[in-house]
C-alpha cells in the first residue's frame, strides 16, 4: 500500500485521530473531576465497572445504547447529504404519539408482534414527518436546516405538552400521561440473551428494539455505500455543484435525507415507548436526540463507527449514573459535561491534532523518497 | 385594578422578560454579523448565570459577580472562536459543544460546592441589582394615567434593564455608523474584500466573539442576580433559542432585535398572565401555542412568508486565505 504525500493511512485516520479526540475530551473531564475534589481514577474505575461490571449494568448500557444507535445513524445520514440535522430529540419525541396511537388502539384487541411493525412503522412516520417540514422549508424555501430544526425541537416539545395534558391525560389524573399499555402493546425484554452469556438482566429494561437498532444500522450502510440513492446523497454532501450537473435533483434529495434521518431517529421511541416506560410521558426522548449528534461525529458517520459511539456513550450513562451513586460530589450533569468535550474535540476540534500528524507522516514519507532516491543513484553509480 | 393598570403591569413584566432575549440577541448580532454562527448563546448565558450567582453568593458583591460572568462567558466565547476561527471546525457543532459543556459542568460544579442540588444559596441585595426608584416615582404613584405608567414601567427597573436599551442604541451606532461597524458587517458578507483591504478577517472575528462573550456574560447575571437571586440548573430555559430566533426575525438589525426581543417576551408574559385564564369568546388558550408562537414566528419568517430573512453571506464558513 503506498500512500501519496499528505495522506493518512486508514488506521491513523479512522483510528487514531478519534481515538486522540477522544482522549483529549477524556483528559478535560478529569480535570473537572480533580476540580469538584474527587480521584478521577478511581471515577473510571466505578464507571466502567457500572456499565460492563455485571449483567444488569451491561443491560442498562445496551437499553441506552439502543436509543443513541437510532439517533445516531440519524444525524449521520443527514450528514451524508451534507445536513445537519439537530432536530432528532423533536422528531423521536413527536414519533412517541405515533407510536402511543397505535398501541393504545391495537394492545387490547391483539399479541405485541402484531402491534410492533405498525408501531414501528407509525414512529417512522411521525419521526420522517417531523424532519421532512424543515426539509421542505430548506429544500423549497431555503430556510436555514439548523436553526429550523432547533425551532421544530421547541415547537414539539410544546405540542407534545399539550397533547398529553389535554388528549391522552386520563380522566381523574394529575399525570400528563397517557394509560399503561397492555401486554399487546409492550415488546419482550431480553433476557433470554443474557442467558446465553450467563448473566443476569436484573432489572434493566433492555429489549428487542437493540436487535432493531442494529438492524437498522446495517440498513442504513447499505443505504449509504450500496445504493443509487445512497450515493447520490453522498455526492450531494460533499459537491452541490457537481450533484447539480450530474443531473441529481438537490431538492429532493434533500427532502428523502431528511425524512430519512427522521425516521431513524423516530424509531427511538419504540425502545422508550414500548420496551420500558409502557405509556407515553413527558420528556421521554431525555436528550437522546442531542447525544445522537455526540454519536455521529465519534463514529464518524459509518454505522460501525456509531454502534460504538453508541455503546461508549451507553456505558457513560448507565457508568455515570453508578458514579453519581457513589461519589457525593458529582451528578450525572457530568455526563453531560463530556458529552459536550466530545462534541467540541472530536467534532468542532477534530483538525486540532491533524496538522501534527499529517507533518509526521509527511516528514517520514521524505525520509524514505529520500532513501529510495539514494539507493537508486547508489545502484545507477555501480 | 383597571384595564390599563395590568395593561402597564403587562407591558412592565414583558420589559424584565425580554432583557436578557435583549443582550443575548445582540450578543448573536455581533458574532453573526463577522461570519460566525453561535447557536452557543444558551450555554454562555447558562455557564454566566451560574458564575454571577457563585461568585456574588461568595464575595457578597454585585460587581464581582457581573465579572466573574462576563470573563466565563468571554472564555467560552473564545472557546467558540477558536474552534471557529483557528481551527476552522463546524460552528454549528462548536456551539452545541458549548451549550452541552455549560449545562453539565454549572449543574455538577454547583452541586459539588454548595450542595443544594446545582442551586446556588440566595444572594444577599448586594449582591443582587436591585429596582432603581426614579425621582418623583413615589409622588406620581396616583396621578392618574402618567402614574402607574412611570412608576411601574419605566421607573423601578434594575441597572441592567437601562443598560440594555441603552446597548441597543449604542450598537445600531457601533454596527452602522463607525469604521468597526462597516468592517465588521464587511467581513461577515465578504471576507476575502476585507482581507484584500489589508484588514485582518482572524482579528476583527475575534473581536466581535469576545464582545459577544461580554453581552452573553450580561445576559446571565441578569437571569440569577438581578431577575432571580440564585442559580438553578438549566435557568436559562431556551433563552438563548429564542434570542437566536429574535435575531433572524429582526433579520441581523439592532433597532428590530429590540422590537422583536419585546415581542417574543411579551408572548412569554401574556403566556403567564393567561394560564388558566377563560377569554371571551376563545374560551382557554392553551399556554403551549403561546409558548411556541416565537418558535412558529420565526419558522414561519425563515420560510420567506413574511418577508425574507437573509443571513450574512460568509455566515459558517471558516475563512481561508488564498495562497
Amino acid at each position: 500500500m503506498s500512500l501519496s504525500r499528505g495522506e493518512l493511512p486508514r488506521w491513523v485516520e479512522y483510528g487514531l485521530i478519534p481515538l486522540l479526540n477522544l482522549a483529549a475530551a477524556f483528559l478535560v473531564a478529569g480535570l473537572v473531576v480533580i476540580a469538584v475534589g474527587e480521584n478521577p481514577l478511581e471515577a473510571v474505575e466505578l464507571m466502567l465497572f457500572g456499565a460492563f461490571g455485571y449483567g444488569e449494568g451491561l443491560g442498562f448500557t445496551l437499553y441506552y445504547a439502543t436509543s443513541f444507535i437510532f439517533t445516531g445513524l440519524a444525524v449521520a445520514v443527514a450528514f451524508h447529504a451534507g445536513l445537519f440535522n439537530i432536530g432528532g430529540e423533536g422528531q423521536a419525541y413527536v414519533a412517541g404519539l405515533g407510536v402511543a396511537i397505535v398501541c393504545l388502539s391495537l394492545d387490547t384487541l391483539v399479541p405485541w408482534w402484531i402491534t410492533a411493525p405498525f408501531a414501528v412503522a407509525a414512529a417512522a412516520l411521525f419521526g420522517a414527518f417531523w424532519a421532512f417540514v424543515p426539509g421542505y422549508l430548506q429544500a423549497k424555501r431555503g430556510s436555514h436546516i439548523v436553526i429550523t430544526t432547533i425551532m421544530f425541537n421547541f415547537i414539539a416539545a410544546a405540542l407534545m405538552t399539550y397533547m398529553l395534558v389535554n388528549v391522552f391525560r386520563q380522566p381523574g389524573s394529575m399525570a400528563p400521561e397517557s394509560r399503561t399499555f397492555e401486554e399487546g402493546g409492550r415488546i419482550p425484554r431480553i433476557d433470554w440473551f443474557f442467558d446465553w452469556f450467563g448473566m443476569n438482566l436484573g432489572g434493566a429494561q433492555t429489549n428487542i428494539s437493540f436487535f432493531l437498532a442494529l438492524i437498522m444500522a446495517f440498513l442504513v450502510w447499505m443505504l449509504i455505500w450500496r445504493t443509487r440513492l445512497g450515493y447520490r446523497m453522498r455526492t450531494l454532501g460533499q459537491n452541490p455543484t457537481a450533484a447539480v450537473y450530474a443531473g441529481m435533483k438537490p431538492q429532493r434529495l434533500i427532502m428523502i435525507a431528511m425524512a430519512i434521518s427522521g425516521g431513524l431517529a423516530g424509531m427511538m421511541a419504540i425502545n422508550e415507548i414500548m420496551g420500558v416506560h409502557g405509556r407515553l410521558i413527558l420528556e421521554f426522548a431525555g436528550g437522546a436526540g442531542f447525544v445522537g449528534i455526540a454519536v455521529a461525529l465519534m463514529g464518524r458517520a459509518h454505522p460501525i463507527g456509531i454502534v460504538l459511539a453508541a455503546l461508549l456513550f451507553g456505558a457513560l450513562y448507565q457508568g455515570g449514573a453508578e458514579l453519581a451513586f457513589s461519589m457525593p460530589a458529582i451528578t450525572r450533569d457530568m455526563i453531560i459535561a463530556i458529552q459536550g468535550l466530545v462534541i467540541l474535540f472530536a467534532g468542532a476540534l477534530e483538525g486540532l491534532f491533524r496538522p501534527a500528524i499529517v507533518g509526521f507522516f509527511n516528514a517520514m514519507y521524505d525520509r524514505r523518497q529520500a532513501a529510495e532516491a539514494a539507493a537508486a543513484s547508489r545502484q545507477a553509480a555501480e | 385594578m383597571g384595564t390599563y393598570e395590568s395593561f402597564i403591569l403587562l407591558l412592565d413584566s414583558t420589559v424584565r422578560l425580554s432583557m436578557p432575549l435583549i443582550f443575548a440577541a445582540l450578543a448573536g448580532l455581533y458574532s453573526e454579523r463577522s461570519g460566525v454562527f453561535d447557536i452557543g448563546l444558551e450555554g454562555k448565558m447558562l455557564a454566566a448565570a451560574f458564575a454571577a450567582a457563585a461568585i456574588g453568593a461568595v464575595t457578597g458583591t454585585v460587581w464581582l459577580g457581573l465579572f466573574a460572568a462576563i470573563l466565563i462567558s468571554v472564555f467560552l466565547a473564545l472557546v467558540h472562536g477558536f474552534a471557529c476561527i483557528t481551527a476552522r471546525g463546524n460552528q454549528i457543532v462548536s456551539g452545541v459543544a458549548i451549550n452541552f459543556l455549560a449545562a453539565g459542568i454549572t449543574a455538577l460544579i454547583g452541586h459539588a460546592y454548595f450542595s443544594q442540588g446545582g442551586r446556588t444559596p440566595r444572594l444577599e441585595d448586594e449582591a443582587r441589582f436591585l429596582p432603581i426608584q426614579w425621582p418623583g416615582a413615589e409622588a406620581l404613584r396616583d396621578v392618574p394615567f402618567i402614574g402607574p405608567l412611570y412608576f411601574e414601567l419605566i421607573s423601578g427597573h434594575n441597572l441592567l434593564v437601562y443598560l440594555g436599551f441603552a446597548t441597543v442604541a449604542l450598537t445600531w451606532f457601533v454596527v452602522f455608523r463607525t469604521r468597526f461597524g462597516l468592517r465588521l458587517r464587511a467581513v461577515g458578507e465578504n471576507p476575502a474584500a476585507v482581507d484584500t483591504a489589508g484588514i485582518s478577517v482572524t482579528l476583527m472575528r475575534y473581536q466581535a466573539v469576545i464582545i459577544c462573550g461580554v453581552l452573553c456574560g450580561l445576559a446571565g447575571a441578569y437571569l440569577s442576580t438581578a431577575q432571580a437571586a440564585s442559580f438553578v440548573p438549566n435557568m436559562s430555559a431556551g433563552k438563548g433559542f429564542i434570542a437566536l430566533a429574535a435575531l433572524i426575525f429582526a433579520k441581523w438589525k439592532p433597532l428590530p432585535v429590540l422590537y422583536a426581543c419585546l415581542l417574543f417576551g411579551f408572548l412569554d408574559a401574556l403566556g403567564i398572565r393567561l394560564q388558566g385564564q377563560e377569554l371571551p369568546v376563545i374560551g382557554e388558550v392553551p399556554v403551549q401555542i403561546v409558548q411556541a408562537l416565537p418558535y412558529i414566528l420565526t419558522v414561519v419568517l425563515l420560510a420567506g412568508f413574511i418577508g425574507k430573512a437573509e443571513p450574512p453571506k460568509a455566515g459558517g464558513v471558516p475563512y481561508v486565505k488564498e495562497r
